[in-house]
Order: C-alpha cells, then sequence, then structure tokens
C-alpha cells in the first residue's frame, strides 16, 4: 500500500486547531517542525511553546487522534527542544486569524500597535502575563476594552 | 565520582532549584493582591515546573536507574534534594516573592546564558528553551522590584527587609564543589564563581533603580546545593507537594 505523502500529511495537521486558541492551527502556530516517512513509520516532530504549557500533552493527543482518523497506523512523535520555538515561526495567515479573533498578534517591537478591536492606537499593558502561558494582558484605552497580545518571543 | 555521577547531581541541582521554587510561587495562587499578579505568579510557576520536566527527565536518563521525573520529584526525601537554600525561603509578603524570584532570575539568566553553549548538547538544548521563558521572568520580577523599591513609604521598607532577609542566600548560588568542577572540566558548565561579576552588576543596577541598599555583610549560609543541610522549611513544603503520591502511590489522572 502506498504511504499518503508528507504533503497530504501537512494539509491533514494544517486542519487540526490549537487546543487553547482554536482559531489557528498546529501548522500556523509553527510547531510542528517535520514530517516524515521512517521505512512505514510517519514520524513527526513537535516543539513546544513553553516548556511548561498544558497544551502540549493535548495537542500530541490531537496529532494522534487526527492522523489515526485518517488511518496512519504507524506513528511517532518526536519531541525537539532546539532550534527554541519562536513566535517568528507564527505563519502570516495565522497571524491574520489571531487579529480577527481578538488576539493581537505578536510585534519584535514587544507589543501590540493598536487594538484588535476598534484599531485604536492608543493601548497600555497591564500585564506581561495573560490567560495562558503565550499571552499578555492589555487595554485599549479608546474603547476601554481588554485584550490578550500574543507575546512575542 | 565519574561524570555521568557529576551530571546526574548537577541537573539535579538545576531541576530542583525550578521545582521547589515553582511549587513555592504556585503556592501564591488564588492569593495574589490583584488578579493580574495572581496569573503572572501562576504563569511563572508553569514556566518553572515545564523546566524541571525538562531537567530531572535527563537527569534521570543520565542515571539510568529507571527513575523518570515524576519519580525524582515526588520520591525523594529532603536530605535528597539539591536545591539553593534561597529558592526553599518562606514567601511572606508580596513584595519578599517578588525579591526572592528577582535575585533568583537575575543568577538563573546568567547561568543559562552559558549553559546554552555546553559542551553537552542535551543540556544546551534545555537550557535554550528555559533561557527565553526566564528573560520574561526576569524583566517582570526586576521591574516589580523597582516598582516597589522605589514606590511609598511602606513598599520601599518591605522591599529593604526583604532584601536583607533574603541576601545570606545569594551566596550559595555561587559556591562550587567537587561536583561544579568536574563539569567545568567537561565544559558542560561554568564554575559558579565566574558568574558573579555579572550577578553583581546586574543586581546592582536594579537594586540601585530600587533605591534598596545592599548589604555589606558576605556572610552566606550553605547547604542546599550539596544537599548538607536544607533550611527546616524544605520539609514542610515537601509534605504539601508529596502528598498525594505518598498517599497514594502511582496515582495518576
Amino acid at each position: 500500500m502506498q504511504h499518503p505523502s508528507t504533503e497530504q500529511v501537512w494539509d491533514w495537521l494544517s486542519a487540526v486547531p490549537d487546543p487553547e486558541i482554536p482559531v489557528i492551527s498546529l501548522t500556523d502556530l509553527g510547531i510542528i517542525r517535520d514530517v516524515e516517512w521512517q521505512g512505514d513509520t510517519l514520524v513527526v516532530t513537535v516543539t513546544p511553546t513553553y516548556s511548561g504549557c498544558p497544551a502540549t500533552s493535548i495537542i500530541n493527543l490531537d496529532i494522534e487522534t487526527a492522523l489515526r482518523e485518517k488511518g496512519i497506523e504507524k506513528l511517532a512523535l518526536k519531541r525537539q527542544l532546539s532550534p527554541a520555538w519562536t513566535t517568528d515561526w507564527l505563519s502570516d495567515e495565522g497571524k491574520r486569524k489571531l487579529e480577527a479573533y481578538g488576539i493581537a498578534p505578536p510585534r519584535p517591537a514587544g507589543g501590540p500597535d493598536h487594538c484588535p478591536r476598534c484599531g485604536s492606537g492608543h493601548v497600555e499593558k497591564v500585564s506581561q502575563f495573560g490567560s495562558t502561558p503565550c499571552k499578555a494582558a492589555w487595554r485599549c484605552k479608546d474603547c476601554l476594552e481588554p485584550f490578550d497580545y500574543f507575546k512575542c518571543i | 565520582m565519574t561524570r555521568d555521577e557529576a551530571l546526574f547531581e548537577y541537573l539535579l541541582r538545576l531541576g530542583d532549584n525550578t521545582l521547589i521554587l515553582g511549587h513555592r510561587v504556585s503556592e501564591w495562587c488564588g492569593h495574589a493582591p490583584v488578579l493580574e499578579e495572581d496569573i503572572a505568579l501562576a504563569n511563572t510557576a508553569l514556566d518553572l515546573i515545564g523546566q524541571t520536566q525538562l531537567w530531572l527527565g535527563l537527569a534521570g536518563e543520565v542515571e539510568g536507574k529507571g527513575r523518570d521525573a515524576d519519580k525524582l520529584a515526588f520520591l525523594r526525601d529532603a536530605w535528597d534534594f539539591r536545591n539553593v537554600l534561597l529558592v526553599e525561603m518562606p514567601n511572606g509578603d508580596f513584595g519578599r516573592t517578588l525579591m526572592r524570584q528577582f535575585l533568583f532570575d537575575a543568577f538563573h539568566s546568567i547561568l543559562l546564558g552559558k549553559l546554552m553553549k555546553s559542551s553537552d548538547p542535551r543540556v544546551a538544548e534545555i537550557a535554550e528553551k528555559a533561557s527565553k521563558e526566564v528573560s520574561y521572568h526576569l524583566e517582570r520580577s526586576a521591574g516589580t522590584v523597582v516598582g516597589l523599591g522605589d514606590g511609598t513609604e511602606e513598599s520601599h521598607a518591605r522591599m529593604q527587609a526583604a532584601l536583607e532577609y533574603l541576601w545570606p542566600y545569594v551566596g550559595e548560588m555561587f559556591t562550587g564543589d567537587a561536583v561544579d568542577a568536574e563539569m567545568a572540566a567537561a565544559g558542560v558548565a561554568s564554575d559558579p564563581a565566574s558568574l558573579r561579576a555579572d550577578y553583581d552588576a546586574l543586581v546592582g543596577r536594579v537594586l540601585g533603580d530600587a533605591t534598596l541598599a545592599i548589604p555589606d555583610s558576605p556572610f552566606a549560609h550553605k547547604g542546599g546545593k550539596t544537599g548538607t543541610m536544607h533550611t527546616e522549611h524544605l520539609g514542610h513544603l515537601l509534605t504539601q507537594m508529596q502528598w498525594l503520591q505518598r498517599a497514594y502511590p502511582g496515582a495518576s489522572w
């Protein structure tokens, strides 16, 4: 039997949502580092976002579930720590989806330049940390809404 | 002491520092003065526990006796822990917690920067991952120490008292022994004493901005990282942290 191509597997993985921020997929997040066949075993290499992120084990489970549903029988998930995950790997599509969802995407300048809800440039930091390890809490001084900012690391 | 025995000890020190501090910081969960600080502390604790899984996981692998990170965390008694005394100190008030965090974060960030160049790639890759998280911790703890130190009369007094209480626990982080010498000889890690100049520069600058005076006594409590003598606080912490696995061995979610 012919293996599904690695392109096909990437395509399947691009439909698996992040468990914490379901608006973006695992491939948008940039945490799938490699997909390859080693003999008849499919090896998927995944890097964690934050070392203690509780979503990491759920992500592995979701990858396994998604690929088993597509008929993949021999699957190995490999953890890769280096190079360490960076928000530079977040796809442009992923950044656009975050913004549309109300989460300001990461910016190398260290903070958002506008509110993802009303677009105002008058924003201030509430806390360097937020509801998940990957986010910080910000607030818009015009529409007064609090919003999440995806930390740049 | 073989090189692997020294490496095992060294990894326990790294993992126990993050484990014990992570547990201490998590004690604030639901108790911090404001919601944002509560979340910040919980997130810091989470990063530290995550790093613990990596360090103690590797320690178990190096030891080769079938102990994983969970077994090392939950089934050792106080005398087998190798964390520095600083991280087992009780939280005290919010100011003392943040001062302890700053004094450790400053050391941790400098240490991880060196470990990223370790001759052992397994150590280097964990350090690379942890370093990103720790530079974020340091930014926050340094900022908060300055905000509270150079704040009101009361916050200043509390931060000065916290610094005086914790300063005698700083020296231990830079005291080397045979394990450190073996790691330095193997190129795995640097001699801890060699980190001190960078530390003094960083801590001196931040505490200066915070208008706090560093105590001039060089006295340092020791015994945590070698396991010779922990403070009584560690045992109390372990009774809580290890309770579930002691009462119900092997219990899992």
